[in-house]
């Protein structure tokens, strides 16, 4: 049995990554946690967009190798704005934990 | 590249300019020693404003960067709704800004790099420049929305905000990924000619994903969760910047995305029945949500989501007269929904509260005040002298010319059920005792927003003739 590496192998990897990460932001209890499955969707998406400008694409055009790139800085700058938020919230309530964040209805 | 383009994009260079002009200011000069920073945002704005307005009538129109950027009339409404919306919110939001404790000065930086976000959400020709835009769009309202740094409510809306726009982002990148997968191309042009007319199973994901990202701005029912907590949590400006601006951006991107990309392919059919049913239910648990609410804030917040289903009636429309009617439309929601935040930014200091109990007698202790916010909630709900009313004839009739009429007649029932709960806040201001409550005159710049908002939004009611000219204008030059 031959088992090569195609584009749907990647395709399927980044449907199971994106799902861990949508399940991890319902699932978690602790708000690094779902921080981090945001990660793991933007992630799954970056592997989409690599894995269709390969095996896709005209190797001159970068299309997706560039958006791929994008995503990571903007992934950044959102985790860096959530980290400072969960460090502002964590001043008031000693706590990281979504179910400490009640104080509006949700 | 030629030197036009450039040229097309002047508003936004001038706006990120702004922005870091702001920026340093608000870094370089110590805090004591800040003055002016309203006021060279309101004339940075309005400079950047009378640019597009010259523009709009008088530039050479067409896309930039090889279609990467669209130049015309359409991205320009918006863009002077955006800016139109920023003004006002710094008009009324000075003395609010005046009692932060701190980081006054990155307050406006911050708005004005959100402006710029939607300018270029608005004018986005390719699936990555919409993303760039939104994200900068909502990452600058993450940490304006967090912007009470002692106050446990904001530091939560922001949280939230971020963490729920973060996933919506996620999902709308994925749903581009498999646009880009299917089409080779993340530029609208191109992927409107190579989508072809087969409707693959692929293509309905990631039509699906992308409503879901959009969804989540614009807060469709089943994305509006976000909407009442962060409304509720974040300072009172933020909060009309959100309703007024951040819904027409998305707005604009989707009416860029589904109208000129997808609609015009075979996706039309399953598409619309999508649309059909999320307008509906908007527009039904809206509007039956706000009844209940005792806090002003939050009920304005199902208010908007209520409004969001009207346009999204423009939308399904699927013709200039309903583009035209989302754009008048949204222009108007922007001057009704200025003069209620600027009176609740007005109240809330005062007395402390957003409740709507807290509002019984405004009528005798700021007349002023309670005229505005009547004129403004029946404009919402569409009573015919204002121009609610001239807007959501324009959506409904837009929409039964093109044979769905009972979405209409769901819009127009609701409608009838939003007079209730806009009434009730008449009835307490007009009729509530208020006894022990503060006397809370309006004056300055928030009492010339106040003016000014209520004045658009009679005139336009009573001519909207030059305002539905220009919607047509913008709506006919989309690229089809």
């Amino acid at each position: 049995m031959s088992f090569s590496v195609g584009l749907s192998t990647y395709l399927l990897v980044g449907a199971m990554l994106f799902s861990l990460g949508l399940y991890g932001i319902f699932a978690k209890k602790n708000v690094i946690a779902v921080l981090m499955s945001i990660e793991l969707m933007l992630n799954a998406v970056n592997l989409n967009f690599v894995a269709f400008n390969r095996f896709l694409g005209n190797e001159s055009v970068l299309h997706g190798f560039v958006t791929a790139v994008f995503i990571i800085v903007l992934a950044a700058a959102e985790v860096a704005v959530g980290l400072a938020l969960v460090i502002s919230i964590y001043r008031t309530r000693k706590s990281t934990s979504v179910d400490d964040f009640n104080w509006l209805k949700w | 590249m030629q030197s036009f383009d450039f040229v097309a994009l002047t508003p936004e260079i001038a706006t990120a300019a702004l922005t870091l002009i702001l920026l340093a200011i608000g870094m370089l000069i110590p805090a004591g020693a800040r003055r002016g920073m309203q006021p060279l945002t309101v004339f940075g704005l309005l400079g950047i404003l009378g640019y597009i307005l010259y523009d709009l009538f008088y530039a050479k129109m067409g896309p930039a960067f090889q279609g990467m950027y669209f130049h015309d009339q359409f991205a320009d409404f918006f863009k002077i709704l955006f800016l139109a919306a920023a003004l006002l919110v710094v008009l009324f939001s000075g003395a609010y800004i005046q009692k932060l404790p701190a980081y006054r000065g990155e307050f406006y930086a911050l708005l004005v790099a959100a402006t710029l976000g939607m300018m270029i959400l608005a004018g986005a020709g390719d699936l990555l420049t919409l993303y760039v835009g939104l994200e900068l769009m909502t990452i600058s309202f993450c940490i304006l929305v967090c912007y009470l740094p002692n106050n446990g409510g904001s530091c939560e809306a922001g949280l939230k905000y971020l963490v729920l726009g973060a996933a919506a982002s996620a999902i709308l990148l994925y749903g581009i990924s498999l646009i880009y997968g299917l089409t080779g191309s993340t530029q609208l042009a191109q992927i409107a000619s190579r989508l072809g007319d087969n409707l693959s199973p692929s293509l309905i994901l990631a039509t699906v994903f992308l409503l879901a990202g959009f969804g989540f701005k614009i807060s469709l029912v089943p994305f509006h969760m976000w909407a009442p907590d962060i409304y509720e949590g974040a300072p009172t400006p933020v909060t009309a910047y959100l309703a007024m601006a951040s819904k027409a951006a998305a707005f604009a991107a989707l009416i860029r995305v589904y109208l000129v990309t997808l609609e015009s392919q075979s996706f039309a059919q399953a598409g619309v029945a999508l649309l059909l049913i999320l307008a509906a239910l908007t527009m039904i648990v809206g509007n039956l949500m706000a009844i209940p609410q005792t806090n002003i804030k939050r009920m304005m917040a199902f208010s908007s989501v209520a409004q969001a289903g009207y346009l999204l009636v423009g939308v399904i429309a699927e013709s200039n007269a309903g583009v035209k009617g989302v754009l008048f439309y949204a222009m108007i929601y922007v001057f009704a929904n200025a003069g209620v935040f600027a009176v609740i930014a007005h109240v809330e200091p005062a007395q402390d509260s957003d409740e709507i109990k807290d509002y019984a007698g405004l009528a005798r202790r700021s007349p002023l005040a309670a005229a505005v916010l009547t004129v403004s909630v029946l404009s919402m709900a569409g009573i015919p002298p204002l121009a609610g009313f001239v807007g959501k004839f324009y959506l409904f009739s837009a929409v039964m010319s093109t044979g769905y009429s009972w979405i209409a007649f769901v819009g127009f029932v609701m409608s009838m059920v939003s007079v209730y709960y806009y009434l009730s806040i008449v009835r307490v201001m007009y009729l509530g005792e208020g006894e022990g409550l503060p006397e809370i005159p309006v004056y300055g710049a928030a009492k010339f927003t106040m003016l000014f908002a209520m004045l658009i939004t009679v005139f336009l009611g009573i001519y909207p003739t030059p305002l539905a000219q220009m919607a047509l204008t913008a709506a006919k030059s989309l690229v089809r």
